[in-house]
C-alpha cells in the first residue's frame, strides 16, 4: 500500500504543487567490461538502454550513477558526457546504475497540463449527458485519482492500485489547500504554493491515509 | 449496467469497428472527428501513463472512469486497440475485450481473406457476431435495447 505523489493543477492547467511521497526503488547496478554489452542511446536529454535488456536492466532505464557517482542527464557530476565516457575502454571495468528516469520538473510541468488537457477530453467523450471529467484512472502499476473543485482547481493524487480511501484524501487535501494555503496572506492564487504549514499538513494526511490500508475510511 | 459504445482502432489509428447501443449524448462533432479525438486521448493516456508510472509496467493503461461513464481499454501487441465504454457500475471488461480480439475479430477479420487490413470492417458476419456478443454480455442491461 503506497501513495506516490500527489500533484495540484491550477484551472489553466498549470502546476502549482508537486511532492513525491514514496518513490519505489527499481534499480539495478552491475560492473560492466569493455565493450559495454548494451545499447545507450540518448533520448529526452538523458542515456537510456535502447538494447540488452539483462539483469533488471530493462530497456527504456536510464543511466543513474557510473562507478557510484551520480549522474544528470547526458553528463556526470563533473561534466563529463556519459556516452563519450563509455566508449573509452580504459574506464573499464565500470559499475553503472540503472533504473526508471526519474521525472525532471519540467517533465512533471508537462504532464500536469497534459492531464489537465486529457481531462476535458474525457468529458467531451462521454456517451453520457453531464460528464465530469476523468476522476480515475486505473493501470496495472497505480491508480491516478483527480478530484477537481468548483473553482477548477485539481487534487491529483497517483496511489498503489489496491489502496483504499482516496476520495477521502482528496477532499482532506482540499481542506488543507483551503486552511494553508488560501487562508496565506501571503500565498497568490494560481501560483505555486510554497508554505510551510501546506507541506506538513499535506505529509500528515498521506501518512495517516496511508496507515488506513485498505480498510481506511471510505467517502 | 449499460455498454454505450465499442471503438476498434488499429495501429495506425484507422476506426476499424464503431458500434453503440446506448449512447444518449449526440457527438456534437463529426463521427470522423470523435474517432480522431478518441484515438488521440488514448494515444496521448498511454504516454502520459508511460512516464507517471513509478515502476515499469506490464498492460499499461486499462480503464478511465469520470461521474458518468467507464471507459475500458485494450491493446493487443499488435497494436490494435479496442475500447469499450460502459457505466460506472461494471467492473473489468478486459476479458470481455481480449474475448472480442481472439475470438470474433481474428476468427472473422483476421482469417477472412476478403477483409483488407487497416480499413474499416466491411463483413456483416463480424457485426452481428459482435452486436450479439456485447449484447450477452452479462453486464449489458435489457432496458432501452
Amino acid at each position: 500500500m503506497a501513495i506516490f505523489s500527489v500533484y495540484v493543477v491550477n484551472k489553466a492547467g498549470g502546476l502549482v504543487y508537486q511532492l513525491d511521497h514514496y518513490a519505489p526503488r527499481a534499480e539495478a547496478e552491475k560492473t560492466f567490461g569493455f565493450p559495454l554489452d548494451l545499447a545507450l542511446k540518448v533520448h529526452d536529454e538523458r542515456v537510456v538502454v535502447a538494447f540488452g535488456q539483462r539483469d533488471g536492466i530493462r530497456v527504456g532505464h536510464a543511466v543513474l550513477a557510473i562507478n557510484g557517482a551520480d549522474v544528470s542527464g547526458r553528463f556526470t557530476a563533473d561534466g563529463r558526457d556519459v556516452l563519450e565516457l563509455l566508449s573509452n575502454p580504459a574506464h573499464y571495468p565500470v559499475s553503472i546504475r540503472f533504473g526508471r528516469p526519474r521525472l525532471s520538473s519540467n517533465e512533471k510541468l508537462m504532464l500536469a497540463s497534459m492531464f489537465h488537457s486529457l481531462f476535458a477530453i474525457g468529458s467531451q467523450l462521454s456517451p453520457e449527458p453531464g460528464s465530469s471529467g476523468i476522476e480515475m484512472l486505473e493501470t496495472d502499476t497505480f491508480k491516478l485519482h483527480c478530484f477537481q473543485t468548483l473553482t477548477g482547481i485539481k487534487f491529483v493524487v497517483l496511489a498503489d492500485p489496491r489502496q483504499a480511501g482516496i476520495d477521502s484524501l482528496l477532499r482532506k487535501i482540499y481542506e488543507i489547500y483551503s486552511d494553508f494555503a488560501l487562508k496565506n496572506p501571503f500565498y497568490s492564487l494560481e501560483m505555486p504554493i510554497r508554505c510551510e504549514l501546506f507541506d506538513q499538513n499535506l505529509k500528515l494526511a498521506l501518512e495517516v491515509a496511508e496507515k488506513a490500508g485498505p480498510f481506511g475510511p471510505g467517502p | 449496467m449499460t455498454v454505450h459504445n465499442l471503438y476498434v482502432f488499429d495501429r495506425a489509428g484507422t476506426c476499424l469497428h464503431y458500434s453503440e447501443w446506448h449512447r444518449r449524448k449526440p457527438p456534437g462533432i463529426s463521427q470522423e472527428e470523435e474517432f480522431k479525438l478518441m484515438f488521440g486521448m488514448l494515444f496521448s493516456i498511454r504516454s502520459f501513463v508511460a512516464k507517471m508510472s513509478p515502476v515499469d509496467m506490464r498492460d499499461g493503461f486499462l480503464c478511465f472512469q469520470t461521474s458518468k461513464y467507464k471507459l475500458h481499454y485494450y491493446e493487443t501487441p499488435t497494436g490494435l486497440r479496442f475500447v469499450l465504454t460502459t457505466d460506472l457500475g461494471v467492473g473489468s471488461a478486459r476479458d470481455a475485450l481480449q474475448h472480442l480480439y481472439s475470438n470474433i475479430y481474428v476468427e472473422l477479420v483476421v482469417k477472412n481473406p476478403l477483409c483488407p487490413l487497416g480499413e474499416p470492417v466491411q463483413s456483416e458476419l463480424f457485426r452481428s457476431r459482435l452486436d450479439a456478443f456485447v449484447r450477452a454480455l452479462p453486464f449489458f442491461s435489457a432496458r432501452a435495447a
